[in-house]
């Protein structure tokens, strides 16, 4: 799925070329085929393209020399963060600079009394946690990348993670961030108090896959580690009676730390690669964690347990001990993977759905997936509503590629038709450009460019990514074609 | 669930801003009256009145969400939630019951809870508005996750109006907890600071913390167990109930009445006060600080910047003047641009957040 584009001419390249050498070291800048061929996608390998140059700056300057060059000379610039993510946003432009963040990987500052870290973009999401653990305090959002994911594009895809339904996405948890317009200018937005009077740009800018600034500097909050967490495991007869007990938790008033469903054959593929002793039999699977203090702990599992019951669930385990817990979490973890070996490659859709449609979401889906002849597992953050269906196809085979494209595409629009949205945390990018105009209407896309006129005005960052550009206006009348190549 | 009484006077809004963009006339945007002299600059413009753009639109409690008009009053949203023994987690001044939702999204204001359940910016998922083109516009959703986009819900808060008139907002709620308690502690200033602090760091269900009159007050609130135990530990005198949080949240403590001008800072929570005048009320577990005091914007703003964070003139003292510092010139740019980008000719409360916006 490259696109044709004339490349930049030979001597702009070569003026670019001198400007970073100014700036970087020789090994920053990266310029033959092979080595570029490392960034040429995120997680989303279905999407590649090759940057004109892949430059890795070591400090904040550099990173600002490379925008003011770019900015000069009017080349494109995508960020790169750790490139964990899921909708090709950071897949390379062909003319363009591939500015990787991942140097930029120190923790400037922990302040366990005010509980707050300040750290360099490239810093992996889990290393904050690693990091103040000995103050007994972690960093709430977990995507399942966290081992290898970055702040910085955590911030970029506002990710959220298994515990997001207590605990937020990135924008509730931080409090600060150093932002390089796309001139290369320095802006710090936030402050280290809770809220900042004016314009909310940092909740703008969370969330805006790098197409409004780059991100160099994040000052996230830090919570407390609860005293405990305990997992209720529950399998069941039918999506529909996991749907209902699920409700039926959060109508006791209980907001567990996570609340996660997989169905039947997400259920098997991971039970088969992990063992965590999951009910192979069961048409879903609901693992409800709570935590806290030790008191309101045991009080809250058993009243999940019990509601289990009531709701029919076929078979429930508590977990005894963390050992047991981690367990009965590696099979969730492991789904991905576990039902990557049931195919070749598998497509993870990313649809947030009022949590009352669920079941018929998933008939529906069932439906689709007879339709393309395409088998799909589903995992469902059942707390927050957010659901992946990862649809097993073969890459190899473009008329596979094809349909399963299409079913995703018929998944995201159901999701929308139920009150839901198109993307809950992977993010837009490349591979959702097609079915924004489902979620909006031109007047609200038209509104969206306004916004990224305002940042970017010769929409030099991040170009054909996270919204459709329609204007055919004077100013920039022949960048469409540049920034619309999705 | 049915539509509660209120109007949908959507069109007649769209009307007066279409209006007022043909003729290129200011508007002031009103909902309930409860903030015209809070929070931001006079604008002395005719208003469009919101108010009776009301009614809550959908309700889930299994869902934890509801949508609601712009006009309608916090006051009957929570009364609606807590017959499904839900509440608004951001715990908002209800203002003598003329807040409205719009306003309170438009000033982001949020109470004493607002550090352990997050802002009326935190919890707010979607918003229809009309920007000042005319156009109705919506964004987000009602879902707690939505990543497509721009989050312009997100942006609504704390934009006193400027950007959009809103219409509809979707919120996330949360159940009420089972069980509250406070605790009380005679103590000094800044050793109430750092005991908020260090409480505020232990894994506890810690819900309000501030101090006045040389008093440390802490909120527990959360299933019974947890908050007895949590009580025993930290000791201090124990109240069932406890007023202050309510006078607290309503601003209607005796600290806060009188004409004295009244500086809201929000700083880095364990900041050291650093103003000896007038008298001061620390809300937020540190983090927000209330000074009555004669003091001046450039005063208040060094003492802010030594404490991480902002000073604003909440209320009082010249209302036509500056009321915070200005961003630098790059911010302001941007600033503009982004007013430009939703309403080209500054028709939406003008002057409003600073005097060129």
């Amino acid at each position: 799925m490259t696109s044709e584009s004339p490349a930049l001419p030979p001597v702009q390249r070569a003026e670019l070329l001198r400007r970073l050498r100014q700036w970087l070291s020789a090994h920053c800048i990266i310029e033959d085929e092979e080595s570029r061929r490392t960034f040429e996608c995120d997680g989303l390998a279905l999407y590649r393209e090759l940057p004109l140059i892949a430059v890795l700056p070591e400090n904040v300057q550099q990173v600002q020399a490379v925008l003011r060059i770019c900015h000069q000379l009017q080349v494109p610039v995508v960020a790169r963060g750790a490139g964990t993510g899921l909708c090709a946003g950071a897949m390379p432009h062909p003319d363009g600079v591939l500015l990787g963040l991942s140097k930029l990987d120190r923790i400037l500052e922990i302040d366990p009394l005010a509980r707050t870290a300040r750290v360099q973009p490239g810093v992996s999401n889990l290393a904050i946690s690693q990091a103040v653990a000995d103050h007994g305090l972690y960093y709430g959002p977990d995507p399942s990348s966290q081992i290898a994911c970055s702040i910085g594009g955590n911030v970029a895809e506002n990710s959220g993670g298994v515990h997001c339904l207590k605990y937020g996405l990135t924008v509730h948890n931080i409090l600060s961030i150093e932002l390089l317009t796309v001139a290369g200018e320095q802006l710090t937005l936030g402050s280290q108090g809770l809220d900042s009077p004016g314009y909310d740009l940092m909740a703008l800018l969370t969330g805006s896959e790098g197409l409004l600034g780059i991100v160099v500097e994040v000052t996230v909050r830090l919570l407390p580690c609860p005293e405990m967490a305990t997992v209720v495991m529950a399998g069941f007869d039918s999506v529909t009676a996991a749907g209902d007990a699920v409700s039926a938790v959060i109508a006791a008033g209980i907001i567990p730390a996570g609340l996660e469903m997989m169905d039947r054959l997400a259920i098997r593929a991971a039970e088969d690669f992990v063992g965590a002793g999951y009910p192979r039999d069961a048409q879903a699977l609901l693992l409800c964690e709570v935590d806290g203090t030790r008191e309101e702990v045991g009080e809250h599992a058993r009243r999940v347990a019990d509601l289990f019951r009531e709701r029919g669930a076929s078979s429930i385990r508590v977990s005894r001990d963390d050992a047991e817990r981690a367990l009965l979490w590696k099979g969730r973890k492991s789904a991905f993977p576990a039902v990557g070996r049931l195919a070749p490659d598998y497509y993870c859709m990313d649809g947030t759905i009022p949590r009352s449609q669920v079941s018929r979401v998933l008939v529906e889906i069932s439906r689709l997936s007879e339709e393309f002849g395409l088998a799909v597992a589903n995992v469902f953050h059942a707390g927050d509503g957010n659901l992946h269906p990862l649809i097993l196809f073969d890459a190899s085979d473009p008329v596979q590629v094809g349909k399963a494209e299409a079913f995703g595409a018929r998944i995201l629009e159901l999701s929308v038709q139920v009150g839901g949205c198109i993307t809950g945390e992977h993010g837009v990018g490349l591979e959702k450009l097609r079915q924004m105009p489902s979620q909006f209407t031109e007047a609200e896309l038209l509104q969206f460019e306004d916004i990224k006129a305002a940042f970017d005005p010769a929409l030099n960052l991040n170009p054909g990514k996270g919204v459709p550009i329609l204007k055919r206006c004077q100013e920039y009348r022949a960048l469409p074609d540049r920034h619309n190549r999705g | 669930m049915a539509e509660h009484q209120g109007g949908d006077r959507a069109q007649e809004l769209i009307a007066g801003v279409a209006r007022a963009y043909e003729q290129r006339e200011a508007l002031y945007i009103n909902g309930g009256g409860s903030k015209r002299n809070l929070a931001g600059r006079s604008c002395p413009a005719p208003s469009l009145e919101v108010g009776a753009h009301c009614g809550i639109l959908d309700y889930q409690s299994a869902e934890l969400v509801l949508t609601a008009r712009a006009g309608t009053t916090l006051r009957e949203i929570a009364e609606v939630l807590d017959a499904e023994n839900q509440v608004l987690g951001f715990d908002p001044p209800l203002l003598d019951d003329r807040a409205t939702l719009g306003g309170t999204l438009a000033t982001n204001l949020s109470g004493p809870a607002r550090p352990w359940r997050g802002s009326v910016r935190d919890a707010v998922l979607g918003v229809q508005l009309i920007n000042g083109k005319a156009e109705l516009l919506n964004f987000g959703g009602k879902v707690m996750k939505n990543v497509a986009g721009y989050d312009v819900s997100r942006l609504q808060a704390g934009a006193l109006g400027t950007l959009g008139v809103l219409t509809q907002v979707s919120l996330r709620v949360m159940p009420r907890t089972e069980h509250e308690l406070s605790l009380a502690y005679e103590m000094a200033a800044d050793e109430a600071i750092s005991t908020m602090n260090q409480r505020a760091g232990e894994a506890k269900p810690l819900s309000g913390a501030c101090w006045l009159d040389g008093r440390l007050y802490l909120r527990l609130s959360g299933a019974a167990s947890a908050v007895e135990h949590t009580a025993r530990q930290w000791g201090g005198e124990q109240y069932t109930q406890c007023e202050v949080w309510d006078a607290l949240r309503e601003m209607s403590l005796p600290f806060f009445q009188g004409d004295a001008p009244l500086w809201r800072l929000s700083l880095k929570p364990t900041a050291e006060p650093d103003i000896e005048q007038g008298s001061m009320l620390i809300d937020w577990g540190g983090a927000q600080r209330w000074l009555r005091a004669n003091i001046d914007l450039e005063r208040a703003h060094a003492s802010a910047q030594r404490g991480g964070g902002h000073a604003l003139l909440f209320r009082g003292g010249d209302r036509e003047g500056q009321l915070r510092a200005m961003p630098n010139a790059i911010e302001r740019r941007l600033l503009q641009r982004l007013k430009r980008a939703f309403d080209p000719h500054g028709i939406l409360n003008p002057g409003r957040l600073h005097a060129d916006l």
